[in-house]
């Protein structure tokens, strides 16, 4: 079946089966940030956005995707290099295989939860596994950029 | 994984029921567990588009439509107010952010699965499903029930002055549960009834109800008693998560630990 | 001048450099094995022995090959029936040559039964349904204590093949097997007027890299197979391929392209075989990704070991003697068999280097189970957990500190280590490490445990480790720099960055060394046709080994471009200094650019302006460190939380203290995943329940409490500024160090992984009842 829908802004058609995941029509049309690490919704790799809520698309079917509005770190890129600029600057990316997905649910946190605390921080990505780190530098990297963030729209609210 | 012939988005709950029926018709919840199968399926039939995603204060009843994501279930206020924090504790561990942005209460409560933290907490509430042919009833009856064709529409908990309580034990905090505990207890007809639930036995969650008098200041070792026998009386399995034998043991921690809990609130 | 102004000097070592390849990571760019290959690659799978021993009778392919799509499906009848090993070792391998791509004998549940392609995915999984396996099922060995001269052989055949001296035996199940002993063990221990005699049991662990096993590969212009692996040792691949296919080594070319994670599991050639064999009988470009499934049940995980340690003292706690016999279980094949088991005893009983005597024994035996392989401390993790658990019952036996007992016995700057190949410590901080370690947790305040009055108690536990720096007298690195126009450099290396760094740690010692920017160099990942060779990136090597390559190629390169200054200034070479931006006439203050020089060589130019060197070294220098575990335990149900973890290191001087420290980090979150969660669990007939992150359950960000780290540099005089390894070192202590804080804080000694919370609360239940 033929599906239509929004990815990063642009209006996409793809030719889908009835058990398509959307992961691998996401890689197909180019976005190959999105990975997969382990098939049963464990490890939050294949993270994107869905109408703007972080959503594992290795398990969702992509049938259900027409009409819908899907975000991939290609389309934050802007964003993304921002963050992860705090997350090397850490040495948090190591792999990297995990990153993409990782720093989809960052900034998916950072709309969601006003000021998080470190035990808000760490159980929003709780679904984010990383193999290489340990989690201690990413937890760094999203500390020091939130501050950023908070110094940066406190400067903007006083102009 | 699963195999699925054709997808179909029902503009109806009438035309998603006729569907259904037919022998490798199968609704689809959130599409967490049900993928992981091996099932040929030849149509998902995809209720997302009936309205089925909201939470309803109706008064009397919170009305859970069954494509609600677990994370809306975490965020909700009208829960929190009737519940407390149990709610959300019966949904925070599991997976992860993105998952319970999936995952749907229909999905949960119609899998009856065992390790099921969602049928755990909700079975100790007042709680009833609502069928779109076998009309409104209990949770606790609907759970013992054989999957057949009809469709979850809601979960609907009747508001009362209960109180509740949620735990589990689990081996990494994003895992199964090794043991789900949920303990409600409030007037019923009258009479002071204690709920329990237990679920990830590793067995689905079985319900438990207790006339049970205890004063608010009771002693911990009558308080332990209590708890004793009301986790003796669900049976437990081993699994790679734990053995039967640990499994009854945390049941009667977890339940005591609960039930004091509720205790020292009412004192 | 001192080491400390020589660090305080240096302008790119030890620092903080992000890494070179950061920006592409974080951005999600088409890095990756499976980024990059070609859209008409044939889908390869492979089917799958459901059974743990069996014989395959008989296979009917002919219903699957009419499936519209399928390309070929590949049987044992296809593959040459010459024995090599899968694992990334330098030749001659120690490990033994007892595998065929595919075979007709199936030793493990998930053993590869046959290979499927065709063009698409769904072509191809509908054609391995509808391939026809009779097997004779054959009795497996599954329990690696009765495997030993078992009746029942995993590798009967007569074409299995050991090439190096490791006392290994098919015919007894027998992968390998020695004994090293120094002074007389038997007579020192009835000596000792305290023997801790104890059994410990490590489990198979997965490294559960993110990115799975990978490959593609195709035909080039020359007709020569060229394959795309997310591997750790490309060389070795190319090897390991040739041996496979039967065809000369100059007819396979192997790239590496950015790896997600391999920890160990790819140093062993677990995907490449497949669709090479798939591209070389059809022409065509093939790949392989392996589902996580894939990856958890057919792949190389830790070997589990049962370790039997007798550690002798006196009374006051001087350790006399260690006696420790390993028994390691390789699985279905021998990768990495005879090697593991060496590091479980030369890298731990050297770590007490005052005792008189040792003897160290071990067997390696085949099983019915998934072959082990590499990962991360590599058989040193398994025996520090026992020879340093054995230390910790030790002090519980004689009453005292854990950590007094260990700065009154632990190998210290300037020991010869008889247990370590008789190696002197060039340079070891181990109790700077673990004074340090002890401030940061606060040791004294907190040992052995403080009851929270909750029902919770938390308890500090301790352990020290250590690994080496590559394989001594084995290992070579060779790398190659050249000048390109506008004078910036290629750095060209056989090292195999893993995602840990080492194109960026390895081009800030090049920038070090040529006094440039690292921006001035770039750095290109392996071609083992254009890449000098390098044995690859394992065995904690790259650093210390790599590393010193680079340096000696940078002076090399140095003296080239005096030369080339000098000629072009008009002047004696002796009169000539290089400062990285100019040669320098130092007579007369006349100069010419780097950027000049590059330009010029480029025209009329006779000798190539590049240099190349190589490193391997005769000894392979300890790094250490000390880990200090903090836990908390529900006194009810046994749950054990980590609260907070404090790590010290001496690997010599950090190179780069970021991504050290996150290696560090890292490495002790896998630590603490082996000591408390990890396990693969088999069915009574072999088959593995723990074949996906629903069931092998790798620790979330909410399971590894806190984690600190901190360095206490020595300064390594053979390595490069004063590097050793941190590789592997860091998963080392968590394990020990947790059964550790376990033990102070409930009194519960648990000596088999992982340390779940029912064995916390069963130990605790069989203490109350034997009071």
């Amino acid at each position: 079946m033929e599906i239509q829908f929004t990815l990063n802004k642009k209006q996409v058609t793809a030719e889908v089966g009835a058990d398509t995941v959307l992961l691998g029509v996401l890689r197909d049309l180019g976005c190959k940030s999105v990975k997969c690490g382990c098939e049963t919704t464990n490890c939050g790799l294949c993270t994107v956005w869905i109408d703007g809520r972080s959503r594992l698309s290795c398990s969702v079917l992509a049938a259900g995707i027409d009409g819908h509005e899907v975000t991939t770190l290609e389309g934050v890129e802007e964003e993304a290099a921002e963050f992860g600029r705090f997350l090397a600057a850490e040495g948090g990316e190591q792999c990297g295989f995990c990153s993409p997905g990782f720093i989809m649910n960052v900034l998916a946190m950072k709309r969601e939860l006003e000021d998080p605390d470190l035990e808000e921080i760490k159980e929003y990505l709780a679904g984010n596994l990383c193999r290489c780190t340990g989690y201690m530098s990413q937890l760094r990297a999203i500390r020091k950029y939130m501050a950023v963030q908070k110094e940066n729209s406190g400067k903007e609210a006083q102009v | 994984m699963i195999t699925i012939g054709n997808y179909v988005k029902p503009k109806s709950l009438e035309e998603a029921y006729e569907l259904n029926q037919a022998r490798s018709s199968r609704v689809m919840g959130g599409m967490m567990w049900m993928r992981l199968g091996n099932a040929r399926v030849k149509t998902v039939i995809d209720l997302s588009g009936l309205g089925l995603d909201q939470i309803e204060d109706e008064g009397n009843v919170i009305r859970i439509g069954a494509m609600c994501t677990l994370r809306q279930i975490e965020q909700c206020e009208a829960l929190k107010d009737l519940c407390g924090d149990g709610i959300a504790e019966c949904v925070r561990h599991i997976v992860g952010v993105q998952f319970r942005n999936q995952a749907t209460i229909g999905g949960s409560i119609y899998g009856r699965f065992g390790f099921s933290d969602v049928l755990t907490a909700f079975l100790a509430l007042d709680t009833f499903v609502e069928l779109y042919d076998g009309g409104t009833i209990r949770l606790s009856e609907f759970v013992n029930r054989k999957p057949d064709k009809d469709i979850l529409l809601s979960v609907i908990v009747r508001k009362s002055k209960r109180k509740f309580r949620y735990a589990s034990i689990r081996q990494t905090k994003t895992d199964f549960p090794v043991i789900a505990c949920s303990v409600v207890t409030g007037m019923v007809h009258g009479k002071e009834t204690w709920y329990f639930s237990v679920g990830a036995r590793p067995m689905k969650a079985a319900l438990l109800e207790k006339q049970w008098e205890i004063p608010a200041d009771a002693s911990e070792a009558m308080i332990a008693d209590y708890a004793g026998q009301a986790a003796s009386e669900f049976t437990y399995g081993s699994n790679m998560r734990g053995s039967a034998e640990y499994r009854r043991h945390l049941a009667e921690v977890l339940i005591r630990r609960e039930m004091t809990s509720i205790l020292a609130e009412e004192r | 001048m001192s080491v400390t102004e020589e660090r305080k000097n240096m302008r790119v070592v030890n620092h903080a450099v992000p890494k070179v390849d950061a920006e592409a990571l974080v951005t999600g760019k088409a890095v990756y094995t499976n980024d990059l290959a070609p859209a008409d690659c044939l889908i390869v799978k492979i089917i799958r022995s459901p059974h743990a021993h069996a014989l395959i009778k008989e296979i009917n392919t002919a219903r699957a090959e009419a499936v519209p799509g399928i390309e070929c499906i590949l049987t044992y009848k296809d593959c040459p029936d010459k024995r090599f090993t899968m694992a990334g070792q330098t030749y001659p391998e120690p490990s033994p040559y007892d595998r065929l791509i595919l075979d007709q004998r199936m030793r493990f549940v998930g053993d590869a039964a046959a290979i499927v392609a065709g063009t698409s995915e769904e072509a191809v999984k509908k054609a391995m349904k509808l391939v026809k396996i009779k097997y004779e099922v054959l009795e497996p060995v599954l329990d690696f204590r009765k495997a030993k001269d078992n009746p029942i052989l995993v590798h009967p055949e007569d074409n299995w093949k050991s090439l190096c001296p490791v006392g290994a035996d098919n015919k007894r199940n027998l992968c390998a097997h020695d004994v090293s002993e120094s002074g007389d063990i038997e007579a020192v221990l009835e000596e000792c007027d305290y023997v801790i005699d104890r059994i410990y049991h490590t489990k198979a662990n997965q490294q559960a890299m993110m990115e799975t096993f990978r490959t593609y590969s195709y035909l080039d212009t020359y007709g020569r197979l060229n394959v795309v692996s997310s591997t750790q040792v490309p060389f070795h691949v190319r090897r390991i391929l040739a041996n496979a296919l039967d065809i000369p080594k100059s007819r396979v070319r192997v790239i590496k392209p950015r790896i997600g994670g391999g920890f160990g599991a790819k140093q062993t050639s677990v995907s490449e075989v497949y669709p090479a064999l798939v591209t070389w009988k059809t022409g065509k470009p093939a790949k392989i990704i392996y589902t996580r499934e894939e990856s958890l049940i057919a792949s190389s995980p830790r070997h589990e070991m049962e370790m039997h340690v007798r550690l002798g003292a006196d009374k006051e706690g001087h350790i006399r003697g260690i006696d420790l016999y390993t028994l390691s279980n390789t699985g279905a094949f021998g990768e990495h068999g005879p090697t593991t088991v060496g590091l479980s005893g030369h890298k731990s009983i050297p770590l007490y280097g005052k005792a008189e005597a040792f003897r160290f024994t071990y067997d390696v035996v085949y099983t019915n189970v998934m072959s082990a392989g590499a990962y991360r401390g590599y058989g040193a993790t398994q025996g520090i957990f026992a020879v340093e658990s054995a230390v910790n019952e030790l002090a519980q036996v004689l009453g005292m500190d854990p950590t007094v007992l260990r700065e009154m016995n632990m190998v210290r700057e300037g020991d010869v280590m008889p247990a370590y190949y008789g190696e002197q410590t060039q340079s070891c901080a181990l109790d700077r490490c673990l004074a340090r370690a002890k401030e940061m947790i606060g040791w004294d305040d907190k040992y052995p445990c403080r009851d929270m009055g909750n029902g919770k108690v938390r308890g500090v536990g301790v352990a020290m480790a250590m690994q080496g720096s590559g394989i001594s007298s084995v290992d070579t690195g060779s790398v190659a720099i050249k000048v390109n126009d506008d004078g910036f450099y290629s750095l060209m290396i056989g090292a195999t960055d893993m995602g840990t760094g080492c194109d960026t740690i390895l081009s800030q010692m090049a920038a070090e060394c040529l006094d440039c920017d690292i921006k001035d160099i770039i750095v290109h990942g392996v071609d083992t046709d254009i890449s000098p060779y390098d044995c690859g990136s394992y065995a904690s090597s790259t650093t210390y080994v790599t590393g010193m390559a680079v340096v000696r190629t940078c002076e090399a390169l140095i003296g080239k471009i005096c030369e080339r200054g000098a000629e072009y200034l008009g002047c004696p070479v002796e009169d000539v200094e290089f400062n990285g931006a100019e040669v320098v006439n130092l007579k007369t203050g006349e100069s010419i650019t780097r950027k000049e020089i590059g330009n010029r060589v480029m025209c009329f130019n006779n000798e190539a302006l590049s240099a190349s060197e190589a490193f391997s070294s005769p000894v392979s220098p300890p790094p250490f460190m000390a880990g200090i575990a903090e836990v908390e335990i529900d006194k009810e149900t046994g749950v054990v939380e980590m609260v907070d973890y404090a790590a010290v290191v001496d690997c010599g001087t950090v190179v780069n203290p970021s991504l050290a420290r996150v290696q560090t980090e890292g490495g002790i979150a896998q630590g603490i995943g082996m000591a408390l969660f990890e396990d693969i669990v088999y069915s009574p007939k072999g088959k593995n329940y723990s074949n996906s992150f629903m069931q092998y359950k790798i620790p979330s960000r909410l399971d590894v409490g806190n984690i600190r780290v901190e360095f206490e540099s020595s300064y390594e005089p053979t390595g490069p500024f004063g590097a050793k390894s941190i590789g592997e070192i860091v998963i080392n202590t968590p394990s020990p160090a947790i059964a550790n804080a376990i033990q102070n804080a409930v009194g519960v000694t648990i000596r088999e992984l992982p340390m779940t919370a029912e064995k916390v609360y069963k130990g605790m239940r069989e203490k109350a009842e034997n009071r």
